[in-house]
């Protein structure tokens, strides 16, 4: 709903036409068109009341327009989603998704050092990971992060391949939640979806409480230390936008990452999601997240 | 949800090292808990005329406005682009449970100073008249121009008050109970996620109410060659244990509950509190905090043998223990929520600092700043009750 049609215009305009209308002058003119003393003393009260009206109306109405979703944060700083329904052409809006595949991951941390450039991602925080699960033949199951370098680089002591029973790199991203918990939790429509279901964040609106950060089940935002803001993966929207990949897909070795459009049916994310079963994280929270697994195990939470 | 980080090595996802919540989001909701708590002790006096808490009840109401006038100040310091804070009551989300928060607590606060005014209002009419040079121009000031009583105009004060009273008792219990809801709908944290929750703080905000007060009695009392009222201290130790068992059992129902049922969740709570909890939560909280004054308030409540002074020191070593209680059950929930990864495989560690902006100095000035507005407000206005002779004096 745009300004203009906001109910409060037509009694603006029926107050600025003053109190001649409610004072029996049709001309419109008390002040000049010949009426007596009384009734431009009655004229004057009733400038006064109209004045009172208009005034309460406005501040009302001014009061009112924050509680208004459509008039707050965010909205306008996006494109509006095509017209969709009431007899129009159905929406021709893109719907993203995200594919995992942690069979073909290799742990090879190129996505990580993509997405720490492509966003600025400052050191000790990070927009997206890969978690290495080691499964041990003594039944202890060992988790630690891929470095950005892989682990050839990296100078780490490897687990004997003896001990080991199996082994399993999992990424993590954001998982773009339909209902996600850190949109519903921002006081300040700081969290905001974009019309292809993609979760931002307006870092000019956001003031840093933090609770979007608490409220996210997947500990994937963080107060980024360089901003003073809460951050967090955005499927890389702007190269999305330019119909580019995401930095972290174009980077990986193997296609473990897989990005795109789940509304055409033609799309190979679309196609993968048909033919491979796949989960998500923590389902039960139903949070209903647009990222998906292939391969997912009990351990990965 | 099976938490590893006793059997398998740690694990912690990346952002979680570092907790989000300092000790200024403890502040806050232990700073609003005695905002409610006491102003819902100056309405046992104001709605349910329960005349032992007289002695108590201006002291209460001042109290409480303190105390709400700093409850902001831990927030404030926290957020992270504070200049943006009024953001939340301009473009607030209607589906955000902490965008209720601005709303609230001006709410509250406006109910709470004109209550305060009013009751006050004889007292600054009065100081009008008699007080001398600039004095004189801050109460008249105070007095918002009108500088005489009618019988008529007190009987309309008095009603006004129980009026606001009785709107501030649900108020009270909004504001409280709504950041006890701030925590308990957070699904994402299973050590805050219950629906006990607004019902813990709200009662704890109660007990914490309770202890401030029947200590800056006892304290300022002492400080003036006062003798404490015997009734009013008696009468506060029964308040005070009667909240104290109720937050304590609200608390062990919600935890014996989640540990009965032993679903997923407890497998991390369990961890938690035996582990990174097991001081502040086992020793602090439950047997220094809530068994010892639960089994020491008896005297001073409900013993009749015993002499004044000893009643009188028990009951202020009480209050000191369960505003410990209540102030660790706050870094139990707050810090505690943020001790564990979401992960559940691991803890991570919260570094208190001493200085900056969210250290243990800031949170002392915090905490100092309400007691240097009541002695403030304490040199402004008489916070003891009139005697009787001159309020019926007023009356006729």
């Amino acid at each position: 709903m745009s300004l203009f049609e906001l109910p409060i215009l037509p009694t603006l305009g029926a107050a600025a036409a003053g109190g001649c209308a409610s004072g029996g002058c049709s001309s419109g003119g008390c002040g000049t068109g010949g009426c007596g003393s009384a009734q431009a003393e009655r004229t004057s009260e009733n400038s006064r009341r109209e004045f009172l009206k208009t005034a309460t109306t406005l501040t009302l109405g001014a009061m009112s327009l924050t509680l208004l979703p459509g008039v707050t944060a965010g909205d306008d700083m996006l494109p509006l989603p095509p017209p969709g329904g009431d007899g129009h052409a159905p929406a021709a809006k893109p719907m993203y998704g995200f594919l995992i595949d942690t069979t073909k991951c290799i742990g090879a941390g190129k996505c990580l050092t993509a997405c720490r450039v492509e966003n600025s991602v400052p050191e000790g925080q990070s927009r997206t990971w890969v978690e290495r699960y080691v499964h041990y033949k003594d039944g202890r199951v060992e988790v630690d992060l891929v470095p950005e370098t892989g682990y050839a680089g990296s100078g780490e002591v490897q687990p004997a391949a003896e001990d080991v029973l199996r082994a399993y790199f999992v990424p993590k991203l954001c998982n773009q939640c339909v209902d996600a918990p850190c949109n519903q939790v921002c006081p300040v429509h700081a969290s905001i979806k974009s019309p292809e279901g993609i979760e931002l964040v307006d870092t000019e609106r956001c003031i840093g409480c933090g609770y979007c950060v608490q409220a996210c089940p997947y500990g994937i935002r963080f107060m980024n230390h360089d901003t003073g803001v809460a951050d967090k993966c955005n499927w890389c929207y702007h190269r999305v936008m330019r119909n580019e990949q995401p930095a972290c897909v174009e980077a990986c070795p193997t296609g473990a990452r897989v990005f795109g459009r789940i509304d055409d049916p033609d799309s190979e994310i679309s196609r993968r999601l048909a033919t491979v079963p796949t989960n998500v994280l923590k389902q039960h929270l139903g949070t209903l997240p647009l990222t998906r697994y292939v391969g997912l195990t009990d351990e990965v939470t | 949800m099976e938490f590893h980080a006793l059997h398998d090595a740690p694990f912690i996802f990346p952002n979680d090292a570092h907790p989000v919540w300092s000790i200024m989001i403890v502040l806050y909701p232990y700073i609003t808990g005695m905002v409610a708590g006491a102003f819902v002790v100056s309405t046992m006096y104001h709605v349910f005329h329960r005349e032992a808490l007289r002695p108590v009840a201006r002291l209460a109401v001042v109290t409480s406005l303190c105390l709400g006038a700093c409850a902001t100040l831990p927030l404030l310091l926290h957020l992270h682009q504070p200049l943006r804070a009024l953001n939340v009551v301009v473009t607030p989300s209607p589906t955000s449970a902490m965008a209720g928060f601005g709303f609230i607590y001006s709410f509250y606060m406006l109910v709470l100073l004109i209550d305060v005014w009013l009751i006050f209002r004889p007292a600054i009419v009065e100081r009008a008249g008699t007080a001398t040079g600039a004095w004189r121009g801050v109460y008249r000031a105070l007095a918002l121009g009108v500088v005489e009583i009618t019988p008529r105009a007190a009987e309309i004060d008095r009603r006004l008050v129980y009026a606001l009273s009785m709107i501030g008792i649900p108020a009270a219990c909004v504001l409280h109970g709504y950041v006890g809801f701030l925590f308990g709908a957070i699904k994402a944290n299973p050590w805050w996620s219950t629906s006990m929750m607004p019902v813990i703080f709200l009662t704890s905000a109660i007990v914490s109410g309770i202890a401030v007060l029947m200590l800056l009695y006892l304290f300022l009392c002492q400080r003036s060659d006062m003798e404490p009222d015997a009734e009013c201290v008696r009468s506060l130790s029964r308040l005070l244990w009667m909240f104290l068992l109720l937050a304590v059992v609200f608390e062990a129902i919600d935890i014996l509950h989640v540990a009965y049922e032993r679903e997923e969740e407890w497998h991390v709570i369990r961890a938690l509190l035996s582990t990174q909890l097991r001081f502040s939560y086992l020793t602090l909280q439950i047997v220094i905090g809530s068994i010892l004054p639960l089994l020491l308030l008896p005297l001073p409540a409900f013993s009749g043998r015993l002499g004044a002074g000893f009643r009188h020191s028990i009951a202020g070593v009480c209050a000191v223990l369960v505003l410990v209680q209540v102030a660790a059950m706050r870094w139990n929930v707050v810090v505690g929520g943020q001790l564990f990864s979401k992960s559940f495989r691991g803890f991570v560690e919260y570094p208190v600092d001493w200085f900056g902006r969210e250290g243990l100095l800031a949170a002392a000035v915090v905490l100092a700043m309400p007691m240097v507005l009541l002695w403030g407000a304490m040199q402004l206005l008489p916070v003891w009750p009139p005697s009787l002779e001159s309020e019926s004096g007023a009356k006729t």
